[in-house]
């Protein structure tokens, strides 16, 4: 399964997006047991494409919460495609794909 | 066409690129780390967008808890009705204030919601780029350490 989980409704002309990406975003500054600084590992570019269209791209800290949340909204309508997909520093990328509801 | 005109039209050629090549650095939301590894968010600014002159606007909405009982998951939303390229927050007292850039093309809301950390208690900041310009709003969260709500 997809570490990303979408929700994307048609509100009147205006797409309301709320996900939700499983990932650890360590900040570099948390140590482990033995003391060892755990080594940082975060989401740094989010974008995403409704139609092959980028919509919204936003680049992340590592002050972000772990499991990031965005939500955003723009200009579409029920039917279209909605891709979302994120890159981290030590350049695994996933995405996930779902039809505006 | 005569060698006169086409020297002309190579030195045009040349001065256009060169005005490409020194304009200020175009804001665009694509993680650097001359952007979020920063010390200062003012410095921070000026790599993202080229300038750190800031306006205090009240047409900038921020909306934060007042206090946050725990650091690690405070929601952070801005929003504003001016025609915004992009938006940033900015959080102060964390080792790199920079948290989140977005880039806002035309058609999407100019609204941003997401979850940030917290170190301490801090001054956070929303900055929306909107025609060239820079405006803020700020607050201040409290955060409680040890989730008790004191």
């Amino acid at each position: 399964m997809s570490s990303i989980r979408i929700k994307a409704k048609d509100r009147k002309g205006l797409v309301d997006v709320k996900c939700l990406m499983k990932h650890n975003m360590e900040t570099g500054l948390r140590k482990d047991k033995s003391g060892k600084k755990i080594p940082e590992h975060w989401i740094q570019d989010v974008s995403a494409e409704s139609n092959g269209k980028t919509v919204f791209s936003a680049a992340f800290n590592t002050s972000i919460s772990k499991d990031p949340y965005l939500s955003f909204a723009f200009a579409g309508k029920k039917g279209d495609s909605l891709k979302i997909s994120w890159k981290d520093n030590t350049g695994a990328t996933d995405s996930a794909e779902t039809v505006i509801k | 066409m005569d060698r006169r005109s086409v020297l002309k039209i190579a030195g045009a050629v040349s001065a256009a690129t060169a005005t490409v090549f020194a304009m200020p650095r175009m804001a665009f939301a694509a993680y650097s780390d001359a952007i979020f590894k920063q010390k200062a968010g003012a410095d921070a600014l000026q790599n993202a967008y080229g300038a750190n002159a800031t306006t205090p606007s009240d047409q900038v909405k921020l909306k934060a808890p007042d206090i946050a009982e725990n650091g690690a998951v405070v929601p952070v939303s801005v929003e504003t009705d001016m025609e915004a390229e992009s938006i940033a927050i900015l959080i102060t007292e964390n080792p790199s204030p920079m948290a989140i850039t977005a880039d806002i093309p035309a058609g999407t809301k100019a609204m941003v919601k997401t979850r940030c950390r917290m170190g301490k208690t801090t001054q956070v900041t929303a900055v929306v780029k909107s025609g060239g310009k820079l405006y803020t709003a700020s607050k201040e969260v409290k955060v409680t350490i040890g989730g008790c709500g004191g």
